[in-house]
């Protein structure tokens, strides 16, 4: 499995950019020639980890976020998301269904939807320090008419 | 204008327009809720025929009006969610809250 194509985005934490970088992870893996289906996943995905970079993370203070997106040649999509904000104390909690430390009107749903939209999510934390997530995908390889 | 309201005081229908996030849910939110308070309707209707994308925020959005009716007495239908959102809905065991009516087969969003 060899890295093919990479890309890195650096962004401010700045709510109009969640849809910047859902959008632009989508056009850059567009050249896998993903389904629909899989590209909609993937933006739901990211959406969900930046947002939580934007409202826990920085806790809506301006900081940076830090998108890699790295395709290999086996139609393998991951991408990191990473913030230098509070980090999160214990992943194993913060990641089950329901479970969020925001009042308002957050579900707790947004590690559900990147689990089940992704086929692997890793989260490194460090109090203090900040939060990587990692989310993986194999997109269904599709024979290309031109080979 | 996120969002268009139809009402006829007993039923309140927000047609919702764009992508709903964080960064959009606030607005959308105060527009439905002023609709809300106004007619203190005994259903609300959340239409997303011209909701292009969802994520999490709109669970919570829905989730949340969801406890505004119920405190009214009323109700809350999700109406035509595309096939990206009906995922996300499914996920979050919405239907168990709100009736969700899928787009029908073959209807034309206006
Ligand atoms: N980048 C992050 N930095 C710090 N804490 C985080 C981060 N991401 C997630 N968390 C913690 O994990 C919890 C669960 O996250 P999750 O996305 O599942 O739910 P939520 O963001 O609270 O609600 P929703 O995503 O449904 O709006 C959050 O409430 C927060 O406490
Ligand atoms: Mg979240």
């Amino acid at each position: 499995m060899n890295v093919v194509n990479e890309m890195k985005l650096d962004i401010l934490s700045r709510s109009a950019n969640e849809s910047f970088a859902r959008v632009a992870v989508a056009a850059f893996v567009a050249q896998l020639d993903p389904t629909i289906e899989e590209i909609s996943d993937i933006k739901t995905a990211v959406s969900e980890a930046v947002t939580n970079c934007i409202v826990h993370g920085y806790a809506e203070k301006l900081g940076r976020i830090y998108i890699t997106v790295r395709l290999t040649d086996t139609g393998a999509v991951q991408i990191k998301i990473r913030d230098a904000g509070c980090g999160i104390s214990n992943i194993k909690q913060a990641m089950e269904p329901l479970f969020t430390t925001a009042g308002g009107e957050r579900a707790g749903l947004g590690f559900a939807v990147m689990q089940s939209f992704m086929d692997k999510v890793s989260v490194r934390s460090k109090v203090g320090s900040g939060t990587t997530v990692t989310l993986t995908k194999h997109l269904a390889l599709r024979v290309k008419a031109n080979g | 204008m996120p969002v268009r309201i139809e009402t006829n005081g007993e039923v309140v229908t927000a047609y919702l327009e764009g992508e709903l996030d964080h960064h959009s849910a606030k607005a959308i939110r105060e527009e439905v809720d002023m609709a809300i308070f106004k007619d203190s309707p005994t259903l609300l209707v959340l239409d997303f025929r011209d909701i292009t994308f969802m994520d999490s925020s709109g669970i919570g959005l829905i989730m949340g009006r969801y406890r505004v009716m119920s405190g009214l007495g009323g109700e809350v239908h999700v109406a035509n969610p595309s096939p990206q959102i009906a995922k996300v809905m499914k996920l979050s065991g919405l239907d168990r809250l709100a009736q969700i009516n899928p787009a029908m087969k073959g209807s034309k969003a206006q």
